[in-house]
């Protein structure tokens, strides 16, 4: 058991360290420590520069922009990129469609898609939920009628992150409504600007517009636009869910959060001294710091791990990372709001702009809202109750 | 960067794993208890053969060079059996204290003997206020001639009742809570002005309260230099600590592979009382606080080396407070998914409770760590103690 890394790896953490902090624009990174939202030119600034070394398609496959990496080297990038509050490239495209189509897609759908995904000149979107369809994803109804070389998509998406920002939308649909659930959906790829679509912003809890509902009505989309096989989504779709497991932590982020919160509580007063020197908010810290570092030795233990692990088995400490990664992001949100103090009420996001001169500390502005928005991190990607049934059978099998 | 075992370690592994197994039954164990020593004299000579009692020592003196990891291996194995015999206080606490703060002469002379099973070994230090503050001592050392002269009351010395040498600590000089001024004293407990009281502690194991009344303590029975010995045995207590942790790590998986038995084969209403979500949901709980756990416990076996006494101190205290917060979680958990029959004593899952909430409450609880830690400004990013 040895916990140190080889010189090749720290010198690979030392070089991801400095171009995160100098090539990504500090303005951007400074939005993404505040958790004030990123407008779409951030996004694909921020992947572009990545994308022109190589880094923003890691997990791809070689031939298509991916990294051989190792899984010290895939932690240290994560690590380092999100201490750094660089923004993680655009997931739709990096963790989600891009692998979906490298691994099933045929060479044209590769060819026309792959290059343009990696430099966000497509911004994609995902159409998965749907009204009725949360955690029992596979009762999804849209359905995609085939009329010669077209499919006809009719119904609603829901919960589609960024839609208004998205080129395109990678979506469940179902093909055969006689086959059991799980049989009768496939996977397609649509683009936003085919009439039929209807985006609908749905403004969540921090005043924030991240989410929407997407309509169809009689969308005609080429069949060529299929992925893989037709009724084989459902395998995809598992696949793409699959695919990210030791980022979920967020261990990086949470750590730049620790750091911050240190920061601003030196410069908050209590009574006559800095809030920091207050020993009940330290211990209220150290407590979350515990479980974190405990939950990076458990993720360093999962990238140990996956270097012997044949692909596709995953391993029973990986099931914690998301439970306990998104458990600490919020515990981390609730701590901001006690170091803001009074100055978390005024409420100064939605205006024209920025409310000039912000009221209070300028870092006051986003701590509610971001503790508010950050309660979505135990119900995406699979709510934690969700991803508790899934422990309980694949590992505890009960 | 790995967390594999070496082939040696692996050896061992299989080793303690499988005496454990075959030696160590529930059943096994309660006949031990009720050995005169309530532990298994068998049981110690099998760990000597088996060189356990040498692991961490150097081989000049008769040991076989193991690291915390080694350590870690055969600690997380007897949490598994809830091992009774003085290990824990002999090798890890005594010799220990003899590896870091005896003479030359003194390791000599006393770690062979811990390694061949003849001596046995407590610290004896906890006082009637001092709680987990290891610089409180109020017991006296005072020069009398050549010799010193101990006086004072020592509490829960763990195995005190069975030991052969006691190691005392004593204040020569300064204040009771001072860190400068304690002394580290080799008493032979049979010695006129010794008295000690033997009892048994909630888990099964032993402990003595001890009385020093005038004992004198010859000069070549001091550890080191007199009343500099509290940097040494700072370092002893956290790796007790990383081994304590390791224990746990065995307690608790134990504790959760019971319960998920028991879910697996208790029947009501007609099935498994697995098949019921909220019973599937608070055991999965119970594994994320068992990785947890775990994790720390390596990070804790891993620092537990560092020569840097503050960042070693940081990690264990952050590894004892996980410890502490997961085994009464995994430990609470145990018993209500039990339902009456984990409250019996003729059944497993309460025994390793009670010793997993003991091992909470030994060399600090977690709020008390949690204090620790916050003190030395936590774990990441720059914060001056305070």
């Amino acid at each position: 058991m040895d916990l140190n890394f080889t010189d090749e790896e720290r010198d690979f953490r030392e070089e991801a360290r400095r171009f995160f902090r100098t090539d990504i624009p500090q303005s951007i990174r400074d939005k993404v420590a505040e958790g004030e939202g990123l407008t779409k030119d951030d996004m694909v600034t921020s992947q572009r520069i990545l994308n022109a070394r190589g880094w923003a398609t890691v997990n791809w496959p070689v031939q298509w922009g991916g990294q051989s990496w190792s899984p010290v080297q895939i932690y240290m990038y994560q690590d380092e990129m999100q201490q750094a509050n660089v923004p993680t490239p655009i997931g739709f495209n990096v963790t989600m469609v891009g692998p979906v189509i490298a691994q099933f897609g045929n060479d044209e759908q590769k060819q026309r898609f792959l290059p343009k995904t990696a430099n966000a000149d497509i911004f994609w979107c995902q159409g998965f939920s749907e009204p009725g369809s949360g955690s029992d994803l596979a009762s999804l109804r849209t359905k995609a009628e085939r009329k010669g070389d077209k499919y006809i998509v009719n119904g609603q998406k829901i919960w589609t992150t960024l839609a208004q920002y998205a080129d395109w939308i990678f979506c469940l649909v179902r093909t055969d409504p006689a086959a059991k659930k799980q049989e009768g959906i496939s996977f397609i790829l649509i683009d936003m600007k085919t009439p039929g679509i209807t985006v609908r912003p749905i403004v969540t809890i921090d005043g924030g517009r991240e989410v929407n509902e997407v309509f169809f009505d009689n969308v005609e989309v080429p069949v060529e636009n299929l992925v893989g096989q037709e009724n084989k989504g459902w395998d995809y779709a598992k696949f793409l869910l699959g695919n990210e497991r030791t980022g979920i932590a967020r261990v990086g982020a949470s750590k730049a959060k620790v750091a911050r919160i240190k920061e601003l509580a030196s410069m908050e007063r209590v009574g006559d001294r800095p809030l920091i020197d207050d020993p009940r908010f330290r211990e209220k810290l150290a407590a979350v710091e515990i479980e974190l570092k405990a939950l990076e030795m458990t993720q360093l233990r999962v990238v140990a791990d996956e270097r012997k692990r044949e692909k596709g088995k995953p391993n029973p400490a990986s099931s914690i990372l998301k439970l306990k990664g998104s458990a600490i992001q919020q515990q981390l949100t609730e701590l901001l709001m006690d170091v803001v103090g009074p100055y978390i009420l005024p409420y100064q996001r939605d205006f024209d702009g920025r409310n000039e001169p912000v009221i209070g500390p300028d870092y006051a502005t986003e701590a509610a809202p971001m503790y508010f928005n950050y309660r979505k991190v135990s119900i995406y990607g699979g709510s934690n109750e969700i991803q508790r049934n899934i422990v309980a059978k694949a590992i505890l099998g009960l | 960067m790995d967390f594999d075992l070496t082939d040696e370690q692996r050896l061992l592994k299989d080793s303690v794993d499988r005496l454990i197994a075959d030696q160590y039954q529930f059943e096994q164990r309660k006949k031990y208890l009720a050995e005169p020593d309530g532990w298994s004299r068998n049981a110690w000579k099998q760990y000597t053969e088996l060189g356990l009692l040498g692991l961490p020592f150097e081989e000049k003196h008769g040991g076989f060079g193991g690291g915390p990891v080694d350590t870690m291996i055969v600690m997380e194995a007897f949490g598994r059996g809830l091992v009774l015999e003085p290990y824990f206080a002999t090798v890890i606490l005594g010799g220990g204290l003899l590896r870091r703060a005896g003479t030359p002469a003194q390791q000599q002379a006393l770690i062979p003997e811990i390694a061949q099973g003849k001596l046995k070994f407590a610290f004896a230090h906890v006082e009637r206020h001092s709680r987990y503050d290891l610089a409180d001592v109020a017991t006296t050392a005072r020069r009398d001639g050549a010799d010193w002269v101990l006086d004072g009351a020592k509490s829960v010395v763990l195995h005190g009742d069975c030991a052969d040498r006691l190691l005392v600590t004593a204040r020569v000089s300064g204040d009771r809570r001072d860190r400068t001024g304690i002394g580290l004293f080799l008493v032979d407990p049979s010695a006129a002005g010794v008295v000690r009281r033997g009892y048994p502690t909630q888990d099964g194991l032993r402990a003595a309260e001890i009385t020093l009344s005038g004992a004198r303590v010859a000069p070549g029975d001091v550890l080191g230099d007199a009343g500099a010995a509290l940097p040494a045995i700072d370092h002893v207590i956290d790796e007790a600590i990383a081994a304590l942790c390791a224990e746990a790590v065995g307690t608790m998986q134990a504790m959760h592979e019971t319960t998920l038995e028991y879910l697996k084969t208790r029947q009501q209403f007609g099935r498994p009382i697995g098949q019921f979500q909220v019973l599937q949901h608070r055991s999965v709980d119970m594994l994320v606080a068992l990785e947890q756990a775990r994790s720390m416990a390596m990070f804790a076996a891993v620092m537990a080396a560092e020569d840097d006494a503050r960042e070693r101190r940081r990690a264990m205290a952050a590894a004892k407070v996980q410890i502490g917060r997961s085994g009464r979680h995994i430990g609470q958990e145990a018993i209500q998914l039990h339902g009456g029959i984990g409250m019996t004593m003729e059944y497993n899952v309460g025994h390793y409770f009670k010793r997993m909430t003991m091992i909470d409450m030994l060399f600090g609880d977690a709020d008390t760590h949690l204090a620790t830690l916050a003190r030395l400004g936590g774990l990441f990013g720059n914060v001056r103690a305070a």
